[in-house]
């Protein structure tokens, strides 16, 4: 210890001269400042947005039978340590390629693991027009995360553990990054003008597709469709999927606020806040429609429904929620709201068995939030192409995956397995073991 | 003997425990139960999908008093249990062969 801090000291000492030349060639406040606040944003964002993984996994646990819900969450942490290993690894270079593009603007490169910059880094030596790369990092690990979790409520209550996990590290390694590059890493789509401010494609809608390829490929729960009737199975604690819904929201301030990437100047910081404005004003519009649709289609409200709602128009004013008026806003979370009402018994016919309605909130929501961008764009052509490049090239991915999966693997549990639950038969624990089972 | 089985809606339970302790009532045995009548359920809607409930939850009440004393007990139930909606329950009077207190050994009527 005593060593240490000699060598510590001689350390010191012997940089003096070097301090000194630095605090002569130091940059003023006005160079350094955009730097500091907009890493600042990253970091305060990616908090918030780490804590959607808290949101999902509450929504997730409350909307599945009692009889599922270790076996939900354990997934829910698991997905987001697969996450974070793969985005390092593969992910992050391969959807920020910068100039390191494998086919110019479609691939990036593969296995550049990502390094963050030296300890106690020079301001000479930053790139004061931006942010910290670990600052970025982190950030944008987060929204990666949230993709994965909106394919593990879809798949809940009959897939295994180990497939779904596979599936999210390729998902959050691979895919995803793919697809992102060619928006958000200055790929193809970006050239071509399209727009995603925050995600309600490049992350929502990517979940969202990956999560109906597996909806599709696994089949509905026992017992989901009978006699072309749908059977309900009412979630174990709407209070825990409430808590869920409203950490989501306060999720989604940094979600889209952070995506602003800026916040070293006026501007930004007042963009910032019109985002958090807007973003709540969506989310509140898609409550409130949620709520007075059900009332009047099935003469009560659904609280399960509006939870989705709320989280429809938090999806649809992802793709923009800088340009629009607080009434802009309202208005594109409204239809939010509409479209999960409407969607969710329509999934239901064709017998595609989503236990949370992931797909309605994340993939047809968001596909509404960026076509809208178009009425602030003008260009409705690029939205159009956006939307559909991601949905060709995740849901057939997927749907390949899957589809090797369930021939090489299995990917669904066993009939007596599904029926007792996976907490018991995958796990050999129970979220309630003093509670009778569901 | 008689062995009165009533049901009623659950919260008239502490109404009628009330009720039935005034009138010199000593023990009842209570069981969380459903069931249907001539309600027979009804139908609810869960996102989007309509469901039947079938069973409909009651609180089964088991009371052993003296013969003399049932028609009391069966007119306070159903005067206490009733809200004129439907579900208010049904009550079934039954006679009792023996009975026992386990700690004393009592039998029969000594034993309510």
């Amino acid at each position: 210890m005593k060593l240490t801090k000699t060598l510590l000291v001689g350390t010191a000492l012997s940089a003096l001269p070097t301090f000194a030349l630095a605090q002569d060639a130091a940059p003023s406040f006005d160079e350094i400042g955009p730097y500091i606040m907009t890493t600042l944003l990253f970091l305060v964002a990616g908090f918030l947005v780490f804590f959607m993984a808290a949101g999902f996994a509450m929504l997730e646990a409350g909307l599945v039978r009692s009889k599922n819900v270790a076996m939900q969450l354990t997934k829910n942490i698991a997905l987001f340590g697969i996450a974070s290993i793969a985005y390092w690894a593969i992910g992050f270079n391969l959807m920020y390629p910068g100039d390191a593009w494998s086919v110019a603007g479609w691939l990036g490169p593969f296995f550049a693991v990502t390094t963050l910059e030296p300890v106690g880094l020079a301001a000479a030596d930053a790139s004061l027009d931006y942010a910290s790369v670990a600052s970025d990092f982190f950030f944008q690990l987060m929204f990666v995360a949230a993709t994965a979790s909106i394919v593990s409520g879809a798949l809940a209550e009959r897939i295994k553990l180990w497939p779904f996990l596979a599936f999210c590290a390729i998902l959050t390694g691979v895919l995803y990054p793919i697809s992102g590059s060619w928006q958000w890493g200055g790929g193809w789509l970006s050239e071509l003008g399209f727009s995603d401010f925050a995600g309600s494609t490049v992350v929502h809608s990517v979940g969202g597709w990956a999560a109906l390829a597996g909806a599709i490929v696994l089949g509905p729960r026992l017992g989901k469709y009978k006699d072309g009737r749908t059977v309900p199975m009412p979630g174990s604690n709407l209070a825990l999927a409430t808590l869920g819904m409203f950490i989501l929201w306060l999720g989604w301030f940094g979600f889209n606020g952070g995506s602003q990437l800026a916040a070293g100047t006026v501007g930004d910081i007042t963009d910032i806040g019109r985002i958090f404005a807007n973003t709540n004003m969506a989310a509140a519009a898609g409550a409130v429609t949620a709520l007075i649709a059900t009332q009047l289609m099935y003469k009560k409200a659904d609280l399960t429904m509006v939870l989705n709602g709320a989280l429809a128009g938090l999806v649809s004013i992802t793709a923009e929620p800088l340009a629009p008026s607080l009434l802009g806003s309202l208005l594109t979370g409204a239809v939010g709201g509409v479209i999960v009402v409407v969607t969710v018994p329509l999934l239901d016919k064709f017998k595609i068995d989503d236990v949370v309605g992931a797909i309605p909130v994340h993939l047809f929501a968001g596909i509404w939030g960026t076509l809208a961008v178009g009425f602030y764009t003008g260009n409705f052509g690029a939205q159009i192409t956006g939307i559909l490049a991601y949905g060709v090239f995740t849901f057939v991915a997927s749907l390949v995956i899957w589809f090797i999966f369930k021939a090489v693997w299995g990917i669904r549990v066993s009939e007596e397995a599904e029926i007792n639950g996976l907490d018991m038969s995958e796990l050999g624990m129970e979220a309630y073991p003093e509670f009778s089972k569901g | 003997m008689k062995l009165i089985i009533a049901t009623i809606k659950p919260f008239k339970l502490e109404e009628v425990r009330e009720a039935l302790t005034t009138i010199g009532v000593r023990g009842m045995m209570v069981s969380e139960i459903k069931g249907f009548g001539s309600q027979s359920g009804h139908t609810e809607i869960y996102r989007g999908a309509e469901y039947a409930v079938n069973f409909v939850p009651k609180v089964k009440l088991e009371i052993v008093v003296l013969a003399s004393m049932a028609d009391q007990v069966v007119s306070t139930i159903a005067d206490t249990a009733k809200t004129d909606k439907i579900g208010d329950g049904k009550i079934f009077v039954l006679d009792v062969e023996s009975a026992l207190r386990v700690r004393t050994g009592e039998t029969n009527d000594d034993a309510l």
